[in-house]
C-alpha cells in the first residue's frame, strides 16, 4: 500500500498548490514539499528491503481481462530513479520558490510540478508495462505543461508543442511495441516478461517491438536524430529545465532502456543500434554545447551529448558497462541539476544567460562561482569529484567492448573526442561566465542569490564532492540493487577513485588536454560553424507539421466533398471491394442442411415482392407510388414472417408497416411530390453497378448460411421457457426475460429517438402547400363522416385486442411491442379522422409522460429483483386462481412487458401526433408539450 | 426455396441500395426503410426457413429458432424509430434549407 502512496501522493496532492492559491507562496510552498517529502519517508522502510534485496510490490486489480493492473514495484532500479526523483524534486521546489517572480502562477507550477513528479514516479515503480505506458504519456502531457508554463511566450509554446508532438508519438510508438511483447509473453507483468526473454527474442516481431520501444525511449531521451526538441524546452522556467534534464524526463527514456534491458537486450540488434545511436548522440550534442551561447543551450546540449553516453553504455550491456551507466546517471543527475540552478541564479541575478555579454562575474558572485566550479568539473571529468569516475567507466568500458569486429578500436576513441568536447565546453561554461576579462555592464547589477537559493545548488554539490570521495560508503548499496535488477544477477560494485595508471587514465588525460585545446581555437570553430548558421531545428519541425496538415487538408477536402451520394458511393464500394475476395475463397457455397421444397405460395410471395421492390426503385420519382409499392413491400414481408413460423413477427411487422406508411405520407405533405431527373446516364448506370453487386453479395452470403448447418444455443431457451420463464412463446420468453436486458436496452433506443424527433420538430418551420400537386386546392370536409364513423367504432375493439395481445403475450403470439403498436395505430386513426382537436379534448395524455413512465416500469422490474437478492431483471412467476377467468398466470415479466407496452404507445404517438400537428394550428412551437 | 429466399432478399437489397444513391433526401429515406426490411428478413433466415414451427411450446415437435426472432423482432420497432427519425429529419432540412438535395450546395449559406 505504500508504494501507492508514494505514486498517488503526488498525484492527488497536485490539487493542493490549487487549493491553496489565495495564500503565500510561503504556504504553498510548504506544502508543496512536504508532499515529496512525506513520500520520502514512506518510501524508507521499502528501501531497506529493496536493499537487503528484496523487491517490495503492489498490487490493486483494475482490468483483470487485459492484464491491465494497478502493479507497482521498487526493486534496485526503481529505487534508484525514486531517490533522484524525489530527492531533487525537493531542491527544485526549494529553488523555484526564489527563482519565480511575484507575476509568476506559484500555485499553477508547483501543481504542474507535482503532477509531473507523480508521473514519473509512476513511470519508474510500474509492475506492468501498460501501466508503466500510461504514466509515460502523462509525463508528455505534464512536461508540456511545464515547458509552456510562460504560454505568453511564443518560444515557450513552441517548445512545449515541439516537445509534446516528438515525446507524444515516440509514446504511440512505444504502445505498439509493448502491446506486441506483451502479446507475445502472454502478460503485461514484468517478471513474466522477463522470463520470456528467450521467447521474446526468438518471435520474427522481435525486430519491430525492439524497433517500437526504441523509438519511444530515443524521443523521450533525445537520443539523434530526435535531440531537436529539448534545446527548444530550455524555454521553460529554469526550475523546470532543471529538473526535467536532470533527474526525469529525459532520463525515462534511459530508464525505459533499463527496466526493458532483461527481455531486449542481448542480441546484436539491440548492441549495435543503441551502442552506435547513443555514440552519434554524445558526439552531437557535445559539438553542439560548444557552439551554444546561451548557457541554458550549452547545458542542454550537454544534456544530450552525457544522454547519449549512458545510452552507448546501455547498449553495450555488460555488468560492468551496466554499472558505469546507472552510476552516470546518478552522476548526470547530480551535477546537470546543480549547473542548471547555476545558470538560472546567473540568469536571475544578471539578466542574461548569454556568454558574449557575461565575463569577469567571479568578484561580485563567488558564492556561485565556487559551487559552479565544482559542478562544472564533476560534469567535464575532472577528479576528485564523481563525474571523473563514471567517465572512467565509460572510457575503460569503450576500450573493452569488441562488439564491431576489427573496427572496434573507433570506440574508444571518439569517445575520447567526446570527453574532450565536454571538457572544452565544461571550460566555456566557467571561463567565459567568471573570468575572460572584466566586467561588462548588465541589465541588473549581478550579486550572489539569497542563501536559501543557493541550497540547492550547495546539497548537489556536495552530493558531487561525498560520491566521488567515498563511492562506496554512499551509492555502492542502491548501485548494486539497480544493477541487478537490470541484469538479473547479483552484483558487487567496486568504486574507486584511483584505479592506477592505466590506459583509461591516458584517455581521459588527453580528453582534458584536448578539451583545453579545443576551447582556447573556439573562435575558429564559431567561423566554421556559421557557414551552417540559419538551420533552426525549430523552423524545420513547425515546416514539417505544417506540411503534413497541409496535406491532411487536401486529402480531407478530397474525401469530404459535402456530398452523401459520394460518402454512400465510397462506402459501399469499400465493401464490394473488401467482400468480393473472401466470397472467391469459399470453396463451396452450398452447405450440407437439406433444402425445403418451394412451395407456390412461395413463388408468389417472393415474385410480388421482387416486383414491387423493383417498382418502389424504378418509380422513385412518383414519390406517393412508390410509397405504395414500399408497403406492398411491407406487407409481403410480414406475409413471409408468418410464412416461416414467426407469428410475432408477422404481427409487428403488420403494424409497425402502418404507422410507418402513415407516416411517410404526412412527410410527403411537406415535400415535393414528384423528383426532378437530376441524374445522368453515368451516374445511374453506376448506381445500378453497385446496388447490383451489393445485392449479389446479400443474396450470395444468405444463401450460403441458409444453407449450412449450425449450432443453436436456442435449445436451451425452447427448453427452459415454461421451466424457468413461465411462458411458451419462446419468443416473448426471449425479449421479456432471458434477454430482458437488451429489450430494456432498446425501448430506451426507441425513447430516446422519439425524444430526438420531439426535438427535431421544435420551431420547425416546414413548407406547407395550399393544394395538391395538380394546383387543386386541399378538400374542404376534413374529416369525412364514414372514417370518422369507422374509426370511433375500431378504436374500442382494437384496444380490447391490444389488452388481450398483450396479456396472452407469453403464451401465444403477442406481447407488449405488438400490443403497443395496435393500440397506437388505433388511437392514430382517431386522430386522421377527427382531428387533433377532437382528440384533445377527450384524450388529453403527455405521450412524453407516458413513454417515461414505461421505461421507469421496464426499469423498476429489473431493480425490483435486487430486493430478493437476485441479479438484476430476474423474472418471476406463478399461477393465481382469479374468479370467473379461472387459473391465471402471473409473472414478473409482465411487468416488465407493461412497460415496453407504454413506451411502444407513447413513443409512436409522440412521433406521429407530434408530427401530424405540424399540419394543422397547433404546432409545438415551444419546448415540452 | 433457400435459393428463392436469398435471392430476393438480395433483389430486396439491391433495390434499397439503388434508392440510398439518390440525390433527394425521400427516396433515400424509403431505401433505408426498404433496406432495414431487407436486414430484417436476412437476420431472421440466419435461424434457417422453417414451415409450421411457430415456437410456442405445445404446438409442435420442430421449433424455428426463436433466438433470432426475437432479435428482429426489436430490430423492427428500433428500425420504426429510424425510419421516423430520418422522415422528420428530411423534413427539417426541407424547411430549414428549402431543398431536399442530399448533397451540400456550394452556393447554400450551410457551411461544414
Amino acid at each position: 500500500m505504500n508504494l501507492f502512496y508514494i505514486v498517488f501522493a503526488p498525484l492527488i496532492g497536485a490539487l493542493i498548490p490549487l487549493l491553496l492559491r489565495r495564500t503565500s507562496r510561503s504556504v504553498k510552498t510548504i506544502a508543496t514539499i512536504a508532499i515529496p517529502l512525506s513520500c520520502i519517508l514512506v518510501a524508507w522502510p521499502l528501501a531497506q528491503q529493496t536493499l537487503s534485496g528484496e523487491i517490495p510490490t503492489a498490487i490493486q486489480h483494475w482490468l483483470p481481462n487485459i492484464d491491465f493492473d494497478l502493479a507497482f514495484r521498487l526493486d534496485g532500479l526503481s529505487l534508484l530513479f525514486v531517490s533522484l526523483i524525489l530527492g531533487i524534486g525537493v531542491l527544485i521546489i526549494l529553488y523555484a520558490h526564489y527563482y519565480l517572480s511575484s507575476e509568476d502562477s506559484d500555485s499553477r507550477f508547483y501543481a504542474c510540478l507535482l503532477l509531473f513528479m507523480a508521473s514519473m514516479l509512476g513511470i519508474v515503480t510500474a509492475d506492468n508495462v501498460l501501466l508503466m505506458w500510461a504514466f509515460w504519456e502523462l509525463t508528455s502531457i505534464s512536461s508540456f505543461l511545464l515547458i509552456g508554463y510562460w504560454y505568453h511566450k511564443s518560444d515557450a509554446r513552441r517548445g512545449a508543442r515541439m516537445a509534446l508532438a516528438t515525446t507524444g508519438a515516440g509514446g504511440l510508438a512505444l504502445l505498439a511495441g509493448l502491446l506486441i511483447i506483451g502479446d507475445i509473453a502472454g502478460s503485461y507483468q514484468l517478471n513474466e516478461i522477463f522470463a520470456a526473454k528467450d521467447a521474446i527474442q526468438a518471435d520474427r516481431l522481435y525486430v519491430p517491438a525492439l524497433i517500437l520501444v526504441l523509438l519511444g525511449a530515443f524521443t523521450k531521451s533525445a537520443q539523434f536524430p530526435f535531440q531537436f526538441w529539448l534545446p527548444h524546452a530550455m524555454a521553460a522556467p529554469t526550475p523546470v529545465s532543471a529538473y526535467l534534464h536532470s533527474a526525469t524526463m529525459v532520463k525515462a527514456g534511459i530508464f525505459l532502456l533499463a527496466r526493458m534491458h532483461p527481455a531486449l537486450a542481448g542480441t546484436e540488434f539491440w548492441f549495435i543500434t543503441v551502442t552506435l545511436i547513443g555514440l552519434v548522440t554524445m558526439l552531437v550534442g557535445a559539438y553542439f554545447a560548444l557552439l551554444k551561447h546561451d548557457l541554458k543551450g550549452l547545458l542542454a546540449f550537454s544534456t544530450v551529448s552525457h544522454l547519449g553516453l549512458i545510452c552507448m553504455l546501455l547498449g553495450i550491456g555488460s555488468q560492468a558497462a551496466v554499472i558505469a551507466a546507472l552510476f552516470h546517471v546518478i552522476n548526470h543527475a547530480c551535477f546537470k541539476a546543480g549547473l542548471f540552478m547555476t545558470a538560472g541564479i546567473i540568469d536571475h541575478e544578471t539578466g542574461t544567460r548569454d556568454m558574449r555579454k557575461l565575463q569577469g562575474l567571479l568578484g561580485f558572485m563567488p558564492i556561485t562561482a565556487t559551487l559552479a566550479m565544482v559542478v562544472t568539473a564533476s560534469m567535464a571529468g575532472i577528479p576528485p569529484f564523481n563525474g571523473f569516475m563514471s567517465k572512467e567507466l565509460f572510457l575503460d568500458q569503450a576500450l573493452n567492448q569488441h562488439l564491431f569486429g576489427g573496427l572496434s578500436w573507433f570506440v574508444p576513441m571518439l569517445a575520447t573526442v567526446g570527453a574532450a568536447l565536454s571538457v572544452a565546453y565544461s571550460i566555456r561554461f566557467i571561463h567565459d561566465v567568471f573570468f575572460n576579462g572584466d566586467y561588462k555592464e548588465l541589465p541588473k547589477h549581478p550579486h550572489d542569490p539569497p542563501k536559501m537559493m543557493a541550497l540547492p545548488v550547495l546539497v548537489l554539490a556536495a552530493l558531487c564532492i561525498i560520491i566521488g570521495l567515498i563511492p562506496m560508503l554512499s551509492v555502492s548499496g542502491i548501485l548494486n540493487q539497480a544493477v541487478s535488477s537490470v541484469v538479473l544477477a547479483p552484483t558487487d560494485v567496486k568504486l574507486s577513485l584511483w584505479h592506477g595508471f592505466n590506459l583509461p587514465l591516458l584517455m581521459s588525460a588527453v580528453a582534458i588536454v584536448g578539451g583545453i585545446v579545443i576551447y582556447s581555437q573556439r573562435d575558429q570553430l564559431f567561423t566554421f560553424n556559421r557557414q551552417f548558421e540559419g538551420q533552426d531545428a525549430k523552423h524545420n519541425f513547425e515546416r514539417i507539421v505544417q506540411t503534413v496538415c497541409d496535406s491532411a487538408n487536401r486529402l480531407f477536402a478530397y474525401i469530404d466533398t459535402g456530398s452523401l451520394q459520394r460518402y454512400m458511393a465510397l462506402v459501399l464500394i469499400a465493401v464490394i471491394v473488401l467482400v468480393i475476395p473472401q466470397l472467391f475463397d469459399i470453396v463451396s457455397l452450398e452447405g450440407t442442411r437439406p433444402q425445403q421444397p418451394i412451395d407456390f405460395v412461395s413463388i408468389v410471395g417472393a415474385s410480388v415482392l421482387m416486383v414491387a421492390g423493383f417498382a418502389t426503385a424504378i418509380l422513385h420519382r412518383h414519390r406517393f407510388i412508390m410509397l405504395m409499392m414500399l408497403s406492398v413491400v411491407g406487407l409481403i414481408v410480414s406475409l413471409s414472417f408468418a410464412h416461416f413460423s414467426a407469428p410475432d413477427l408477422a404481427m409487428t411487422q403488420l403494424v409497425v408497416e402502418v404507422v410507418s406508411i402513415i407516416l411517410m405520407v404526412l412527410a410527403l405533405f411537406f415535400m415535393p411530390q414528384k423528383t426532378a431527373r437530376a441524374s445522368t446516364g453515368h451516374r445511374v448506370f453506376r448506381d445500378i453497378l453497385i446496388a447490383s453487386l451489393i445485392g449479389g453479395i446479400v443474396a450470395t452470403l444468405n444463401y450460403g448460411i441458409l444453407t449450412s448447418d449450425f449450432e443453436t444455443i436456442s435449445d436451451f431457451f425452447i427448453a427452459n421457457a415454461k421451466t424457468g420463464g413461465g411462458g411458451t412463446n419462446v419468443v416473448n420468453v426471449i425479449l421479456v426475460d432471458f434477454r430482458g436486458f437488451d429489450t430494456l436496452g432498446e425501448i430506451t433506443v426507441l425513447a430516446i429517438a422519439a425524444a430526438g424527433i420531439h426535438k427535431l420538430l421544435n420551431k420547425l418551420k416546414p413548407f406547407m402547400p395550399s393544394s395538391d400537386i395538380d394546383g387543386r386546392p386541399w378538400h374542404r370536409i376534413k374529416h369525412p363522416l364514414m372514417l370518422t364513423n369507422v374509426a370511433n367504432l375500431v378504436l374500442p375493439m382494437a384496444m380490447v385486442v391490444a389488452v388481450y395481445i398483450f396479456l396472452r403475450g407469453h403464451n401465444l403470439p403477442g406481447g407488449g411491442f405488438i400490443a403497443g403498436l395496435i393500440a397506437a395505430s388505433a388511437m392514430i386513426l382517431q386522430y386522421i379522422a377527427n382531428g387533433v382537436d377532437w382528440v384533445k379534448e377527450r384524450f388529453n395524455v403527455n405521450y412524453q409522460s407516458l413513454m417515461s413512465f414505461g421505461v421507469m416500469i421496464a426499469a423498476l422490474t429489473g431493480v425490483g429483483s435486487w430486493f430478493f437478492d437476485r441479479p438484476f431483471l430476474t423474472s418471476w412467476f406463478t399461477y393465481l386462481n382469479w374468479p370467473v377467468v379461472g387459473k391465471f398466470e402471473f409473472a414478473t415479466a409482465l411487468l416488465f412487458d407493461l412497460g415496453v407496452f407504454l413506451t411502444v404507445i407513447g413513443a409512436t404517438m409522440m412521433i406521429l401526433s407530434n408530427f401530424g400537428k405540424m399540419t394543422t394550428r397547433h404546432r409545438p412551437r415551444q419546448e415540452g408539450n | 426455396m433457400e435459393a428463392l429466399f436469398s435471392v430476393t432478399v438480395g433483389v430486396l437489397t439491391a433495390c434499397s441500395v439503388f434508392l440510398i444513391l439518390r440525390g433527394r433526401s425521400f427516396p433515400v429515406v424509403v431505401g433505408i426503410t426498404m433496406l432495414s426490411y431487407a436486414v430484417n428478413l436476412f437476420l431472421f433466415s440466419t435461424g434457417r426457413l422453417t414451415i409450421n414451427g411457430a415456437p410456442i411450446l405445445g404446438t409442435n415437435t420442430e421449433y424455428a429458432d426463436p433466438l433470432p426472432q426475437a432479435l428482429v423482432l426489436t430490430a423492427i420497432v428500433i428500425g420504426f424509430a429510424m425510419t421516423a427519425y430520418s422522415v422528420i429529419l428530411a423534413v427539417r432540412t426541407r424547411g430549414e434549407i428549402g431543398t431536399d438535395e442530399v448533397n451540400e450546395q456550394d452556393s447554400g449559406e450551410s457551411s461544414r
